[in-house]
């Protein structure tokens, strides 16, 4: 958050501190992640617990063996589009809160494609079932795009209320389709359904880390493209770092929101192919969430860039496996209030550093 | 009767959404956005569990709910305000956290990872004649109830007929205009979070109260629709308060059409739906405070 300053004669010192202030801002995420360990030290503590074999325990559990590494991964995936999703709207001044219900939209709409054609193939029908999904996000993410660009309605509530007319939708549209008694759809064809890595590395035997992870990592590489070294990408930076200049320059603002959080909401919605098409072939009514507003943390820890939201999105998905493993001596709840804490202190520290490095200036 | 039994339900329903969203009113209007009230509520409900658990009173947890509100609220107060960073992203740390924190101190208190023991509520006034008539009866006579509605009217008389309340709408609107007049900007919207944290606390210690327990994640996004009335109210106490009239008794619907053939998913979508046509300008026009989310930073104002 540098701020404009009115005397041009300080200017010199500038490119002498870039550097510091740049390696401080780069260690805040690192600070925050700190604090957070430090913090939930004390609630390990307060159960009387030994926080540091606790968390020994969790590391170990989560990279040291080829299973924890590969439920890490598959914990991590939907927040690396989440993430990313977090991360796009952000760069084009954007606030994407939702995520959650673009990609159980987008879970919705793929497991119903992929259960369309029971003989599909897998060239045609894997393509579609992942299309779906895209497209199911990207409506659910355009809307609040449209009615900000229209209308100047925040994004922020309007996205907080389409996760919920999502949640109802689904169960709504599911009425008729929902296998008989179950909440659940049926089972996908075999040719919408995502390979697990463990068929190419044995080591991840048992865990359910699939190709929806490659199809993050390909998200990711199109987001860092199309926002860093493309013409759109461009204009949208600008319109997150200064909407009105970015107007005045020539950018379409309202179609440059509208599409942006279209795009934000189809990363989103891609999300969904790893639990529908990777992990259990069906969509069932409150499938595992929070993972659209984790996307959040992924993002500001991956400080908005899609190679930090990889890693950050595997820190977390390291995380959320470790509540898994430490939970019979330490209640699992632990990471949730770790990944909180990560938040708050995340914005905390930035604040903080750039004080600092305004002072440094 | 069937009337009756209904306006009764949807009063009752209501009363949670109501309260938060009168607590918003103030921390909105001082120019700080809370989308944390969830997590608060959250807070305040397993406080009065804890409280009443402990002192065997609901009083004991009234107070517990009160001071659990306070405190989250004071996180995001110091947060956002004192540090200046971001309210959104601070509201929704806030959620996860109390979400986690709940969780986690319902395992270790109550070896649960779904609810707490039972503890005492509020008993409801023995109101000669009224308390006969079935269910309209415990409502009215409600302590709680009637306390909602007496915060409503303090709230809507405080913050258009006070001085703190110009001073606050100040803070929110123009703050360098209220900086000038000499007053703190900081320490107005720090009085408008504390303010939200209290009601919504409060909001909490209701729903625990009714079902005389902690269940996980019990408020269920009512803190949402909270915010939700207080927009299509217009940031205003009064309109909070009939905008949360309108989602009780859609609530209230849904539970008399169960069984029925209409889908209760359409009465669900209600407020957000209403909602969104408000912000987009076809209900009136809900315009938010003018600095509402803009941290407020003396040295460079």
């Amino acid at each position: 958050m540098s701020r404009p300053r009115a005397s041009g004669t300080r200017s010199a010192p500038r490119h002498a501190r870039a550097p510091r202030a740049a390696l401080l801002e780069g260690l805040a995420p690192l600070a925050a992640l700190a604090i957070a360990f430090a913090a939930g030290a004390l609630f390990i503590l307060a159960i009387g617990e030994d926080p540091l074999a606790i968390y020994a325990l969790m590391l170990h559990e989560t990279l040291g063996t080829g299973y924890g590494l590969g439920q890490t991964l598959f914990k991590a995936t939907p927040l690396i589009f989440t993430g990313l999703a977090v991360a796009f709207g952000f760069r084009s001044g954007l606030f994407n809160i939702g995520a959650e219900g673009q990609l159980y939209l987008g879970a919705f709409a793929a497991a119903l494609v992929g259960a369309a054609w029971p003989a599909g193939p897998m060239p045609v029908l894997l393509p579609l079932a992942i299309l779906a999904a895209a497209s199911a996000g990207a409506a659910w993410g355009a809307i609040p795009g449209f009615l900000k660009a229209r209308f100047g309605a925040h994004e922020v509530i309007n996205t907080i209320m389409m996760n919920f007319i999502a949640f109802a939708l689904v169960s709504f549209i599911g009425r008729g389709l929902f296998e008989p008694a179950t909440v659940r759809t049926a089972e996908i064809a075999p040719g919408a359904q995502l390979a697990r890595l463990s068929d190419w590395f044995p080591a991840l035997r048992g865990a359910p880390v699939n190709l929806s992870l490659l199809l993050g990592l390909l998200c990711a590489a199109a987001a860092q493209v199309l926002l860093f070294r493309s013409r759109f990408g461009y204009e949208l930076r600008a319109v997150g770092l200064n909407a009105p200049a970015a107007e005045y320059g020539g950018v379409r603002l309202g179609r440059a929101q509208t599409i942006a959080m279209a795009i934000s909401g189809a990363i989103a919605g891609l999300g969904g192919t790893n639990f529908v098409l990777g992990y259990k072939h069906f969509f069932e009514l409150g499938f595992p969430g929070g993972v659209g507003f984790l996307g959040i943390a992924v993002a500001l820890v991956g400080r908005n860039r899609p190679l930090g939201v990889v890693i950050a999105a595997v820190v977390f998905g390291a995380l959320s496996h470790g509540g898994l493993v430490i939970n019979q001596r330490v209640p699992k709840e632990l990471v949730d209030i770790l990944e909180a804490i990560v938040i708050l202190s995340a914005i905390a520290v930035q604040q903080i550093v750039a004080r600092i490095a305004r002072r440094l200036d | 009767m069937e009337i009756l039994l209904f306006a009764a339900a949807a009063l009752r329903i209501s009363v949670p959404y109501a309260l938060a969203a009168q607590g918003s009113t103030f921390s909105e209007r001082g120019g700080v956005i809370n989308i944390g009230l969830e997590g608060i509520m959250l807070n305040g409900a397993l406080a009065y569990v804890l409280g009443a658990w402990v002192s065997h009173s609901p009083w004991g947890g009234l107070l517990a709910a009160l001071i659990a509100g306070l405190l989250t609220a004071a996180l995001h107060a110091f947060i956002t305000i004192t540090l200046r960073a971001d309210q959104i992203t601070s509201g929704l740390g806030i959620n996860l956290l109390a979400a986690g924190l709940t969780r986690f101190v319902l395992h270790a208190v109550f070896h649960s990872s779904s609810n707490s023991e039972q503890v005492v509520g509020f008993d409801a006034f023995q109101i000669p004649l009224l308390t006969h008539v079935p269910a309209l009866g415990t409502v009215i006579g409600s302590p709680l109830v009637v306390l909602a509605l007496v915060l409503v009217a303090i709230a809507q008389a405080v913050m258009f007929g006070s001085v703190f309340g110009l001073r606050l709408r100040t803070a929110g609107e123009h703050p360098q205009a209220a900086a000038t007049l000499g007053l703190s900007v900081e320490r107005l919207r720090w009085s408008g979070v504390l303010i939200s944290g209290l009601f919504a606390g409060l909001a909490g210690a209701w729903l625990a109260s009714e079902q005389h327990s902690f269940t996980d994640g019990m408020t269920g996004g009512r803190g949402y629709i909270a915010i939700a009335a207080m927009i299509v109210g217009k940031w205003s106490p009064r309109g909070a308060a009939l905008a949360c009239l309108l989602f009780g008794a859609a609530e209230a619907l849904q539970i008399t059409l169960q069984g029925s053939k209409f889908p209760p998913e359409l009465l669900q979508m209600l407020p957000y739906v209403v909602t969104m046509l408000a912000l987009a300008g076809f209900i009136g026009r809900a315009t938010p405070p003018r600095a509402l989310g803009v941290p407020y930073d003396r040295e460079h104002a």
